[in-house]
């Protein structure tokens, strides 16, 4: 099966062990969100300190290719400032797995994964909206939210 | 009955889907026969048939394509009657599937005959098309829903309906013939018997069931009873929902609108006879023409060879699947009690990552949680894979599943 090109090493490697796996405690974000038709059930937290995500975590259920995006989403995101990730695409997730042609040649398996992704962007828009009155990048992070996948 | 007719070479050849190649140039090994079965060229050809030379309207006009297409239709209702041992034509409705069956049901009998504290009982392996109707019907009526809970074995604890149907308050038990999930037969004539005795209404969810092995409805004697058409050879959008007349004729229509009219004036309106009562507007007229094709083809291979050969299959897929080492099989592991479909999981690999890799080798298994949400709670899986197997099955193509699951632990490095 070496030929494939979704499951590499890393995307093995990540859902064998995930990073950044488990709850936070009473987080500032919570989101859940799930795939209805395959199964692939997440919640993500996180706390933010000074406009960055001071600490971030998933659990859940999910195949692979769901824990290993959601692992390397919190990497990438990990420390960042909310104004860079507001801008994070789902081209530079994919691209850190090797992921890309996903969009094109499984409809059905880039749910899985970016179902982290959308978790985040939904979370982070109510932020925008409630806590910082940044009604503008709310909006746009719902519309992405909603037009993912 | 039908022994030595039924060679698997010949049906195939009927099936011309069953040569494509997939993926990689890889021979199509399809395994997800409870999804949705493939069609035999008799079928297709049927189909074209009917909008090459016959398409046209059917109960109204008098023109000749109308009275070809309208006696075509009539006949699969009496090809239906037939495979099936229903006495009466008319307690046939054609509706688009299972699903709209079942919310018929809920919807013109359920409302009129339901009522705060009742209770439908259900059970734990059913498809959300059993499941959800009733929950809205629960609702609106204030009616109790209960669960007959499964054993370790897959099969349903019935001395739990004993318990339901001694409150007296039991209105209907809407109860799978066959599960999709686990491929248990329930034992369907002691569930009816029980329901009888105690004056409760049963509908059975026959989508499983009445492509794999014989129905009768008139020896079950059940109330209703519903299937497709896709998922036994024949085109989707048709599906069947069979009712005692008595009882069809006093429930109200499901829908409004053409043939189920008698006649119409500004402020009433009366109904038509059966079963047109409850086939508002257009139906489905050339998928239900080309499912007299399928009921031919299986009749012609005859039920109990098509029981046999899933039996024969289901007996070797199991011995095979049980020495491969980190495999769970959820359900009946006797094939005398289930039908053609095995439903497992892989060491701790999700479902769609094994459908995902065996999908590269041809290998078409349905992962997920089949539209049975309430039994993957219940098993404490978040998904199963399912191979699901029919007529033309071979045993190389169970052996290809097999095979292909060493690429998944080799993948995985398990």
């Amino acid at each position: 099966m070496s030929g494939d090109p979704i499951y590499t090493e890393m995307i093995i490697e990540y859902s064998r062990n995930p990073s950044n796996f488990g709850k936070l405690e009473n987080p500032q974000i919570s989101r859940h969100d799930s795939n209805p038709l395959c199964g692939d059930s997440i919640d993500l937290y996180l706390n933010i300190e000074d406009k960055k995500i001071s600490d971030v975590k998933f659990d859940g259920k999910g195949c692979a290719i769901c824990m290993a995006c959601s692992s390397v989403l919190t990497e990438m995101i990990k420390g960042k400032d909310l104004d860079e990730v507001k801008k994070f695409e789902k081209d530079e997730l994919l691209a850190e797995l090797g992921l890309e042609h996903l969009i094109k040649t499984s409809p059905v398996r880039i749910k899985c994964a970016l179902l982290s992704l959308k978790a985040l962007k939904y979370g982070i828009y109510s932020y925008f909206a409630e806590k910082m009155n940044d009604v503008e990048s709310a909006g746009n992070l719902k519309d992405e939210a909603a037009n993912l996948y | 009955m039908q022994a030595n007719t039924f060679s698997l070479e010949e049906i195939r050849k009927d099936f011309p889907v069953l040569d494509r190649r997939v993926r990689d140039d890889k021979k199509l090994v399809y395994l997800d026969n409870a999804a949705t079965t493939q069609k035999p060229i008799q079928v297709i050809n049927a189909i074209t048939d009917y909008y090459k030379n016959h398409n046209s309207n059917i109960h109204r006009a008098v023109h000749a394509l109308a009275e070809e297409s309208t006696e075509a239709f009539e006949v699969t209702r009496d090809k239906v009657a037939k495979f099936l041992n229903i006495q009466n034509r008319e307690e046939i409705i054609f509706v688009k599937g299972t699903t709209e069956a079942i919310n018929l049901v809920a919807y013109a009998w359920g409302r009129d005959n339901v009522q705060k504290g009742d209770i439908i009982v259900t059970t734990e392996y059913e498809h959300h098309s059993n499941i959800v109707p009733w929950q809205l019907l629960r609702d609106e009526t204030g009616a109790k829903l209960e669960y007959i809970d499964i054993d370790e074995n897959g099969e349903l604890k019935l001395e739990q309906l004993d318990e339901y149907l001694a409150t007296g308050n039991v209105k209907l038990v809407a109860i799978s013939h066959v599960s999709n999930v686990l491929g248990t037969i329930t034992d369907i004539q002691k569930v009816i018997q029980k329901c009888k005795d105690a004056g409760a209404k049963t509908l059975v969810d026959g989508a499983q069931a009445v492509p794999h092995m014989k129905v009768d409805i008139t020896n079950l004697g059940c109330d209703f009873y519903a299937f497709s058409a896709h998922k036994m050879l024949g085109p989707t959008g048709v599906g069947v929902l069979w009712a005692h007349k008595e009882l069809l004729e006093n429930m109200r229509p499901f829908q409004g609108g053409g043939d189920m009219i008698r006649e119409v004036h500004k402020h009433e309106t009366t109904w038509n006879d059966l079963p047109y009562k409850f086939e508002a507007g257009t139906p489905n007229v050339a998928d239900v023409i080309c499912f007299s094709a399928a009921i031919d083809y299986l009749t012609d291979i005859g039920m109990d060879t098509v029981r046999n050969h899933e039996i024969d299959l289901t007996k070797y897929a199991l011995e095979k699947m049980s020495k491969v080492k980190g495999l769970t099989i959820y359900g009946p592991k006797d094939p005398q009690k289930a039908s053609g479909v095995i439903s497992f999981n892989f060491n701790d690999v999700h479902p769609h990552d094994v459908a995902t890799i065996i999908d590269k080798n041809g290998v078409a298994i349905r992962s997920g949680h089949h539209c049975a949400q309430v039994l993957m709670e219940k098993l404490n899986v978040a998904a199963t894979n399912r191979a699901s197997f029919y007529i033309y099955t071979t045993k190389g193509e169970v052996d290809t599943l097999i095979d292909s699951l060493e690429q998944v632990a080799e993948v995985f490095k398990l």
